[in-house]
């Protein structure tokens, strides 16, 4: 199961913080602060896999994350999870949203939080892997953008 | 897909353009203002923009509970963007504990049931995100629904959403368990996911389910044979392996299945053959997918050969360029060199090799392993690349490599002075590193207090030394040694060496007692020089240093008064083992007045037996044995008079 998934830059500021279980608003900060402080230890040649902190769990999860550019994405998950697998997943979510985003960078992360919230929702569902093909996830967040528009034009 | 202004830009940049924390708090009071105000408006066309800013102020970390209300009647509305916006809420900002999650539980009902795809998988997602056990309970039977009559993008959430349903609520297993089993036949990649981690889900909470599921283990079989072996399918192609994720997650439940289960492993063994043979290991993809393999192989009870195949492929692991490739492969084996030693023990060189890894948590696992690879014929050579590693290796490993070495070192010596001079070139290696010396040498027995009392770096070896010439001088100067080259040690070489300590400027205090207190011991074991010890023992006797003065003073009182006891009490009759753990133990002389009251020495220990021996002379000398505990203060040394069998140790 994946606990949570975060997005923050290289100075820790959040760009998409999702929690598949139910923390306190102040928890949750505190666990993007400590993820953070965990994960931006790190030496660019150690490999892409820490326990997890205090707060997001025991010792059955781990951080497994990635760093590109100025982003890190972290997935908190627990022993039910492949680590290789989910590095693979985290490659698929980066390119989906490249795709969508044509040539993603931060700035598209910050002005369309919500719409990376949906993307995401088409590939983790209640902390479990739901999709991983990058075609069916962009065919269905197309579909779904299209319906918004089309009840915007009056 | 362009830039839609869903959150007001506007916003954003404001609080962006904010240059401290204080003036950004002030921005968000502002917006945080105007959102409540709009939300106590009519409805207007602007509400899911208002509430997506409420989201994002949220992410920042900012108190955002007020927008609750507002996502309920937004998943309320009819307008698929208002609901969207409204469920993201919801999962952001509502709980099963709250009251207002209970008012949603209607409209997701309503909404698993609508005709439109899109906000059916609304609803799911929202219920398998934060669906109560009531919710759960309640909407169950509409899940099990769309689990079998509904199109691939449906059943694929109503499998997750069922997870969790089942989550929450132990009992409905049993009511998902044949639409699970039926989902097994479906083409769909996603929906055969779904549907594995389902019957995964299932199999580990009820024994008797996943009894019931071996059944389906040759549906799984053939279901990764299509996968496996199967020409190219553009669609589900990643990098030449066909839907790898779907591979994996099979693969764990076969793992379920086949655990403790003869029949199932058997049923799955060649399987498991193929696909670690076939599947193209250059690409990560392919490496996920064989490491699931071999997970899976050595929890199962499979064939040894098929075992030996799973070890083979963890060593080839090792030498992948990928690092997290090196880490996972280390960790396993680390978790099989009990059961599969020998298949292990094949890949020692590649693992002695990590050893000089950049990672440090590579290091930490191959340091691990190579510990646990040490045996009686391969200590020699395993200590060489050990010791090396030692030398060079981060200081957070320190300490446990040399408890490491010494417990190896100490298991497998292949002779005594091997022993030692291990021990030793452990000593000079780590002792730059104070944190590690007390480790080190509390398995020489001796305390760490002693030693962090500012001794500069040799002389802790040197006390080491000191205390062995005297308590094995005569082992020393027999010569007697089963090493090809046996080094002739004389009484005066051992005399002079002690007196050099002693008269040395860089002999701390601390160093000069332990030569005195060798000096004396060597008393009893040597036969020609006794008066040169006398000598060096007297002239101490006005030494400045108060600790040596009365040393001296009480030494040579043995030599005059109780010469008769000098041999009894310093008589070793301790065995040919230099090192094993001891007791930790400290002596001390006692004078007991002839009033009975017991005078101990300066610096006392905790007294717990007191052995009295008998004289005739109306001052009795009392000698004991004192059991230190851990963690107990440093004492100021006084007498060593060794006994028997016991060593000096102060803690």
């Amino acid at each position: 199961m994946i606990k949570a998934i975060l997005i923050f830059n290289n100075h820790g500021k959040p760009r998409l913080s999702k929690f598949y279980e139910h923390y306190s608003e102040d928890t949750e900060q505190q666990i993007i602060r400590e993820t953070f402080h965990l994960v931006s230890k790190r030496d660019e040649n150690v490999c892409n896999f820490l326990e997890g902190g205090m707060l997001i769990g025991g010792s059955d999860y781990r951080l497994i994350y990635r760093h590109y550019a100025t982003l890190y994405f972290v997935f908190c998950v627990d022993s039910s999870e492949s680590e290789l697998g989910i590095l693979d997943l985290i490659q698929v979510f980066v390119e989906t949203l490249d795709k969508c985003f044509e040539n993603v960078c931060e700035l598209d992360l910050i002005f369309h939080v919500d719409k990376v919230h949906n993307i995401l929702a088409e590939m983790v569902m209640g902390g479990m892997v739901l999709e991983t093909n990058m075609n069916e996830i962009i065919t269905q967040v197309d579909s779904q953008n299209k319906m918004e528009k089309s009840e915007q034009s009056p | 897909m362009t830039s839609h202004t869903h959150i007001p830009t506007q916003m954003i940049r404001a609080i962006r353009s904010a240059r401290t924390q204080c003036e950004e708090r002030g921005v968000i009071q502002r917006e945080c203002a105007a959102i409540r105000a709009q939300f106590r408006q009519a409805d207007n066309g602007g509400r899911s923009h208002n509430l997506a800013k409420l989201l994002y102020v949220h992410m920042l970390g900012y108190p955002a509970h007020f927008g609750q209300m507002e996502c309920v009647r937004m998943i309320a509305s009819p307008r698929y963007s208002e609901k969207r916006v409204g469920y993201l809420g919801a999962m952001m900002l509502l709980d099963e504990k709250q009251d207002a999650s209970l008012l949603i539980t209607n409209s997701i009902k309503n909404d698993l049931a609508h005709s439109n795809q899109y906000v059916q998988s609304l609803a799911l997602c929202t219920l398998a995100c934060m669906g109560s056990a009531e919710m759960c309970r309640d909407l169950a039977p509409e899940i099990d629904r769309l689990l079998r009559a509904s199109n691939s993008y449906i059943k694929k959430k109503a499998a997750l959403c069922a997870v969790h349903i089942v989550r929450k609520v132990h009992e409905l297993g049993e009511l998902f368990a044949p639409a699970a089993r039926s989902l097994l036949s479906e083409k769909n990649h996603g929906v055969l996911h779904g549907a594995v981690v389902l019957i995964i889900e299932l199999c580990e909470r009820n024994p008797e389910t996943l009894e019931r599921f071996r059944k389906t283990v040759p549906d799984l079989v053939q279901i990764m044979k299509g996968l496996v072996l199967s020409g190219y399918s553009p669609e589900h192609d990643v990098a030449g392996i066909s839907d790898p994720f779907l591979q994996v997650r099979i693969l764990r439940l076969l793992r379920i299945l086949g655990r403790n289960n003869e029949g199932a492993s058997d049923a799955m063994n060649d399987l498991l053959a193929q696909v670690a043979t076939n599947t193209d290991s250059t690409k990560t993809v392919g490496n996920a997918v064989l490491y699931e393999t071999v997970l899976t192989v050595l929890d199962i009870k499979s064939e040894s050969g098929l075992r030996v195949l799973a070890v083979n492929i963890l060593g080839r692991f090792l030498l992948n360029n990928d690092r997290n490739i090196r880490y996972i492969a280390m960790t396993s084996l680390q978790k099989i060199v009990g059961t599969d030693h020998n298949a292990v023990q094949r890949h020692r060189g590649t693992i002695v090799d990590c050893l000089k890894d950049q990672d440090a948590s590579v290091k930490r696992r191959a340091l691990e392993l190579s510990l646990a690879l040490v045996s009686a014929s391969n200590i020699r050579s395993m200590m060489k690349e050990l010791l090396l590693f030692l030398s060079s290796c981060p200081p957070e490993l320190r300490a446990h490599a040399a408890s490491g070495i010494f417990n190896a070192a100490e298991r497998y010596a292949p002779s005594q002075r091997w022993h030692i001079d291990t021990m030793l070139h452990v000593l000079i290696t780590v002792n730059t590193d104070r944190a590690t010396r007390p480790a080190a040498l509390s398995h020489m027995g001796f305390s760490p207090s002693r030693l962090t009392s500012g001794c500069p770096s040799a002389q802790s070896l040197v006390q080491v030394a000191c205390w062995c010439i005297g308590e094995y001088g005569d082992l020393l100067l027999r010569g007697d040694c089963q090493e090809t080259e046996p080094v002739q040690v004389t009484e005066d070489d051992a005399l002079d060496a002690l007196e050099t300590v002693l008269q040395s400027h860089m002999s701390s205090p601390a160093t000069r007692g332990f030569a005195l207190t060798a000096t004396m011991k060597l008393s009893t074991r040597i036969t020609d020089n006794v008066d040169r010890i006398r000598s060096i023992v007297s002239i101490y006797g006005s030494c400045i240093d108060v600790e040596l003065q009365q040393r001296a003073v009480e030494y040579n009182a043995l030599f005059k008064k109780y010469d008769h006891m000098r041999y009894a009490m310093k008589k070793s009759t301790c065995p040919l083992y230099l090192i094993s753990p001891p007791p930790p133990q400290s002596v001390q002389l006692h004078m007991k007045a002839p009033s009975g009251d017991s005078l101990p020495a300066r610096g006392t220990a905790k007294v717990t037996q007191m052995v009295v021996l008998n004289n005739p002379n109306k001052v009795g000398l009392t000698h004991t044995h004192t059991h230190t505990q851990k963690g107990e203060h440093y004492l100021n040394p006084t007498n060593h008079l060794p006994m028997s069998r016991c060593y000096h140790n102060r803690l």
